[in-house]
């Protein structure tokens, strides 16, 4: 077992290895954005301890996949109910009309690592204090170390009038909902740009997954209606729900840029409130009150929020701006629970200030993994994880910004002076359309 | 462990391709070289006239790579924007021109000996 820190932060370190990487070629560079730190060479832990995962989505499957190799005899539980697994940075690709929909669908079973136990049943119940967690059926499954990682819950039923069976009819898009969903979308989102007219754009009032998705799709339409000729037909109107477009600064300021430059109507302080999907009218929550916006396209996003079962156990934090959604408690920089000390959270469900992304999950899983690893052996684990996430912001067909930044909003390029990181890239579209997938596969298998 | 891992790129890369293709492109990497070095030994001399030829060849291999690349990418042809952009797109053409340079020259040379 190295006994060497294990520092994942890219604004600290990695950087050479970073540039050494370059030299095998720009195919794989996706790679570089879940840059790996295995521990698999070193030999393995020997324990009796039962550690359960809550939660087999790209975050549970990868801390099983890394506890498998670092531990020897351990009874490793992965709890979830859903059978298909969703290869969810592909959803814009889907909705885009780049990609189809088999391409982002595959199933759980095939990334359970051997020696890993899945019951196939939702979390129903989280006891921290029994330690323990309860199945959709009652039966309970004890533990000495829980990870969660049961990703979010999309809150369409907070939209008053809204229904998820109407997506693709009628103007009405949501590209999260499910693979099928977002090729449904894309149907609406392509009869829209043949005929033009009001595209209506938004984002939650709550934290969400992959805040760049919307930014993304909003430059996909308007590119989409530029090659069939029929900008000067339409209208895009994006509304933030806060006074920003995107939460680091100065990408804030480059997508101002880019919406200007592009003829995109930007409203701020806006979140949806209310839709009416046979009129077409959206009704965004303002300062100033209500206010209607009749749309003919409209990408529906819905407030996120933690999965009921960890809203209701005494896990989220207990107040502050992520308690009423119930974002877990969780020290920022070691993802473990701020009072039950064998509690981790990593993946969307983690109450820390950045990214849902599959980005984090591969640099927040080691971390997390480290920890609980360290306390099994009665070590001090100096793993760190310092909020590096990245988003390839999709700006045209074939264009995009390889964004990646920390929780101190600052850039952490991968390959600084070689692919710019506000600059708009086909190199950065490359990486997106190719290299990503196979490494979060990887990633999934503890392989990347 | 800090270093970047080739294992890693080899899983990626393995994803990528599917496991057989990658076994198959690395067979005829490793083969035609090999066969090229060999060839180069026996003949102890580049024959200009059939490199030439082989070029012309090469051209065409290194747009055929550049048409894999736009097609698994998802991509136009005006899709550059900047000069990282210009960099990839010579990386392939050229990767594309040298390897068929390499193996047409070397199939030609070993065909002309048989």
């Amino acid at each position: 077992m190295s006994k060497e820190p294990i520092v994942i932060d890219p604004s600290r370190s990695g950087r050479l290895d970073r540039r050494s990487f370059l030299k095998l070629g720009a195919a794989g560079a996706g790679t570089l954005l879940l840059l790996p730190d295995s521990a698999s060479a070193a030999t393995k832990v020997k324990t009796a301890a039962r550690i359960v995962i809550a939660g087999a989505g790209a975050a549970g499957l990868t801390a099983a996949a890394q506890l498998a190799q670092r531990l020897e005899g351990a009874q490793i539980t992965l709890v979830d109910a859903r059978k298909a697994h969703f290869y969810q940075p592909g959803f814009t690709l889907v909705a885009g009309g780049i990609k189809p929909a088999s391409y982002v669908v595959s199933s759980t079973r095939d990334y359970v690592p051997s020696g890993v136990e899945l019951i196939e049943e939702a979390v129903a119940e989280i006891d921290p204090e029994g330690r323990k967690v309860v199945t959709a059926t009652g039966k309970p499954v004890p533990y000495d170390y829980l990870i969660v990682a049961t990703g979010l819950r999309l809150d369409y039923a907070a939209i008053e009038g809204m229904d998820v069976e109407q997506i693709g009819n009628n103007g009405l898009g949501s590209i999260y909902h499910s693979p099928e969903k977002a090729a449904a979308t894309w149907q609406a989102m392509s009869k829209f740009a043949d005929s033009g007219g009001v595209g209506v754009f938004l984002r939650p009032g709550t934290e969400m997954k992959c805040a760049g998705a919307p930014l993304k799709y909003t430059f996909l339409t308007d590119d989409h209606l530029r090659r069939r000729g029929n900008r000067g037909k339409a209208e895009i109107i994006y509304n933030a729900n806060n006074k920003v477009l995107f939460s680091v600064p100065i990408v804030h300021e480059k997508v101002r840029m880019l919406f200007e430059e592009r003829d995109i109507r930007m409203n701020y302080e806006r979140t949806l409130a209310a839709i009416d999907l046979g009129k077409k009218i959206a009704t965004f929550k303002t300062a100033e009150g209500p206010v209607e916006l009749q749309y003919d396209f409209i990408n529906v996003i819905p407030p996120m929020r933690a999965a009921d079962a960890v809203r209701n156990s005494p896990l989220p934090w207990q107040e502050g701006n992520w308690a009423a959604d119930g974002w877990i408690e969780v020290d920022k920089h070691t993802l473990r629970h701020k009072r039950f000390d064998n509690v981790f959270a990593v993946g969307d469900v983690a109450g820390v200030p950045k990214g849902k992304t599959a980005a984090s999950v591969k640099w927040q899983v080691p971390v997390a993994v480290d920890h609980l690893v360290a306390q099994i052996e009665g070590r001090e684990s100096q793993a760190h994880y310092g909020g590096y996430t990245s988003c390839p912001l999709i700006t045209r067909l074939g264009q995009a910004m390889l964004i990646e930044f920390d929780y101190k909003d600052n850039l952490v390029p991968s390959f600084p002076g070689i692919i710019a990181p506000l600059e708009e890239l086909w190199i950065s579209w490359v990486m997106k359309t190719m290299a990503l997938k196979p490494t979060y596969i990887s990633m999934l298998h503890g392989r990347a | 462990m800090k270093e970047l891992d080739p294992l890693v790129f080899w899983a990626v890369f393995q994803e990528m391709l599917g496991a057989p293709l990658l076994w198959l492109m690395l067979v005829v990497i490793l083969a035609g070289t090999a066969a090229f070095f060999a060839l180069l030994l026996k003949e102890r001399r580049i024959d200009s006239r059939r490199l030439v030829r082989a070029e012309f060849v090469g051209v065409a291999g290194g747009c055929l790579a550049l048409v894999l690349m736009a097609k698994v990418s998802s991509s136009g042809f005006t899709d550059a924007g900047g000069p990282a952009d210009w960099f990839l797109i010579a990386l392939v053409f050229g990767l594309g021109l040298a390897g068929t340079t390499i193996l047409i020259y070397t199939l030609l040379g070993w065909r002309s000996r048989v």
